[in-house]
């Protein structure tokens, strides 16, 4: 294919998605981000190749923190040029071609990517880097074997030496994953949560810990990080920089070191990315504060063990209300097993009203963590029914996008 | 064989959670401790790390799910140390759930297919698989011999269980896949395995109150008001996945028959 014969592809592309979109809406079906990759992905099974070929490409993965880190990085490479990433979570091929084909221009794109499709988008496009966050336990029935994800990214890793990763070292599963990779660059963030990764992915052995330093009689053990973060500061070439986020908790902190590590891949200073990084106050909706009436809520995402656990840390203290929504449709995965990993004894003491539609698994948790509390399945609702004040509105995927649509009309 | 007066601490060992703790089946332990504390009765849950000696003495073993090669180094080590072997020989219980069950059994898949060795608590054996994997919610029939109402719960396995003579089934599926023959889960002396996630003892305290009973004698009724909910609507919703199910089997043998027989040809059109 020629470059013009190129040009006018991926033209058409855009024609299909931006046209689609445009029908989704009138039409009231949304906006549209991602059928018109649906479509486009059917007329031509090689879109996203083409919409991403000549651009500096920046992969975002991992079970927690993908948007939020993919929100962080495009601040940061923002401060270089025009940047074009996708803003609202669609994290599957079908979303990323939608927010490529909507602006040809921009040289530089950063997408945010679901675990499972990591593997056909690092085959179908030359990424300039991937940042891999973490793995753990998530949408139990479709995922089953979050060490099988791992083998996934690292079979296409070792497939793919060209392009850079940038990875989690206190994550044993990413680590073994991104060894394969022809160059990484080592991130310490700080993670907590290990019992996923306690059985050693290369030889099924004991993982041991001795404060942060991991490691297995294998062999495999934690690199040593070329970047340091999860707290305060990033600290790396001898050097500190404060972290100043409007964005709350340890794990942002953990995916500002990810982003600034990220950013450097593509020549931009620490101090330059933390800055730019500064302005960002909600993500998607997530960390959103919402005035309900009596209520002003903080809209929160959580949806497995490990991500709950991080919440847990920053909620305002008692006594502020917490509302807890859980839905199992496909997105969230279907059992709620994973209620029981969540140490929701921690929110002892504080007002709680169990909502979703997986309300009533919520309250035969908390009823057994102790935690008194009240069931209104509506989310909303049952933030107005807590007392007037602070509200900690935490939800799972699709409980969250329902608020969102509920909040925004 | 039940301790109705005994004045020490029911011990609840949760086992290799880091290997076998995959679907959020610690929650049973959780649950079994719970349940006594509310009652007024001493009970203590004993974390057991993989990699560091099991605890003997205890009264109940709990093991959950967990993936094929943490599968396969529980049920190694727990047969290099005989721990809970004793234990059971001395009266202790064991719920296995899962992966936890099917190494309570005489054999098991390990990684790569090979037949590993069980325990042999349970007279069952895990040989055959299910392609593809089994995953969605189960509802189980009681069986009068075991004495407790429906169970409710998740399941999610590739292994199929084969029940022997001494092992006697929980239930009949009504509902979902369980042991792969119309049976559910498997229960033989004080030894209790089961497919069942949910976690199996927050969804079904009956079965809770039953291993306990075995310790502490009959129990006083607790306020189960939620559960008895949650039960319900779990119940509604498997009968409605059920009627959607068959109005969809109906649509698709409708639309069969059609193609092949009733429609008529083009060429008898005329427009």
């Amino acid at each position: 294919m020629t470059a013009m014969e190129r040009t006018a592809s991926v033209k058409a592309l855009k024609g299909v998605v931006t046209g689609i979109a445009t029908v989704s809406r009138l039409t009231g079906r949304g906006g549209g981000a991602v059928i018109g990759g649906r479509v486009a992905l059917a007329l031509d099974k090689g879109a996203l190749g083409k919409l991403a070929a000549g651009r500096s490409l920046f992969l975002v993965s991992g079970t927690n923190g993908k948007t939020t880190t993919t929100a962080l990085l495009a601040a940061a490479l923002g401060t270089a040029g025009p940047i074009v990433h996708n803003t609202t979570g669609a994290n599957l091929k079908t979303g990323l071609v939608s927010a490529l084909a909507k602006d040809l221009e921009s040289p530089v794109a950063v997408l945010e990517v679901d675990e499972a499709a990591l593997v056909p988008v690092l085959a179908e496009t030359t990424a300039t880097a991937v940042v891999l966050l973490n793995l753990s336990r998530d949408q139990l029935d479709r995922y089953g074997e979050v060490r099988l994800a791992a083998q996934k990214w690292r079979t296409s890793l070792g497939a793919r030496p060209e392009v850079h990763v940038v990875a989690n070292c206190d994550d044993p599963l990413v680590v073994w994953a991104a060894q394969a990779g022809g160059s990484v660059t080592w991130v310490s963030t700080g993670q907590r949560w290990r019992i996923d990764a306690t059985s050693c992915p290369n030889c099924g052995g004991r993982v041991t810990w001795a404060g942060e330093v991991w490691s297995c009689s294998c062999g495999l053990a934690r690199p040593e990080p070329e970047i340091q973060g999860g707290g305060d500061d990033v600290e790396f070439g001898g050097r500190s920089f404060p972290v100043q986020l409007q964005l709350p908790g340890r794990c942002n902190a953990a995916n500002a070191a990810m982003a600034v590590a990220a950013a450097r891949v593509a020549g931009v200073d620490p101090e330059d990315a933390l800055a730019a990084m500064v302005g960002i106050a909600n993500v998607a909706g997530r960390y959103r504060e919402v005035n309900l009436g009596p209520a002003s809520a903080r809209l929160l995402l959580a949806k497995n063990p490990a991500g709950w656990n991080e919440i847990l840390d920053f909620l305002a203290a008692p006594p502020a209300g917490v509302v807890v929504a859980v839905n199992a449709r496909g997105p969230d995965g279907y059992d709620t097993s994973w209620l029981w990993d969540v140490d929701f004894e921690r929110l002892e003491g504080r007002p709680v009203v169990a909502a979703g539609e997986r309300a009533l698994d919520v309250a035969v948790r908390l009823r057994y963590a102790g935690v008194p509390h009240d069931v209104c399945p509506d989310p909303l609702v049952a933030a107005r029914r807590l007392p007037p004040g602070k509200v900690e509105l935490v939800a799972n995927y699709t409980a969250f996008q329902t608020v969102l649509g509920a909040v925004d009309g | 064989m039940a301790e109705p007066d005994r004045s020490s601490a029911v011990r609840v060992a949760l086992l290799y959670p880091e290997l076998l703790g995959t679907y959020g089946d610690r929650g049973n332990a959780r649950v079994l401790v719970q349940r006594l504390a509310w009652r007024g009765v001493p009970a203590e849950l004993v974390e057991a790390p993989w990699g560091e000696p099991a605890p003997a003495s205890c009264d109940i073993y709990v093991l959950g799910g967990g993936e094929d090669s943490p599968q396969a180094s529980a049920a190694a080590a727990l047969i290099a140390e005989g721990v809970v072997n004793r234990a059971v020989d001395d009266g202790a219980a064991v719920l296995g759930v899962c992966a936890g069950f099917q190494i309570l059994g005489h054999s098991f898949f390990g990684p790569g297919g090979a037949a590993r060795p069980g325990l042999g608590l349970l007279d069952c054996t895990t040989a055959r698989r299910a392609s593809p994997r089994i995953v969605g919610e189960i509802l189980v029939e009681p069986n009068p011999e075991v004495g407790l109402p429906a169970l409710s719960g998740y399941e999610n396995h590739a292994g199929l269980t084969d029940l022997g003579p001494r092992a006697v089934p929980l239930g009949r599926v009504d509902v979902g896949v369980g042991n792969g023959d119309g049976t559910e889960g498997a229960l033989e002396g004080r030894v209790v395995g089961t497919y069942l996630h949910g976690p199996v003892l927050a969804r079904n305290p009956a079965l809770a109150d039953l291993i306990l009973s075995w310790f502490v004698g009959e129990l006083e009724p607790l306020d189960d008001s939620e559960i008895t909910d949650l039960r319900e609507e779990r119940r509604q919703y498997v009968a409605a996945e059920q009627a959607r199910r068959s109005v969809r089997r109906w649509r698709r043998y409708r639309r069969r028959r059609m193609s092949s027989t009733a429609r008529p040809r083009a060429a008898n059109f005329s427009v």
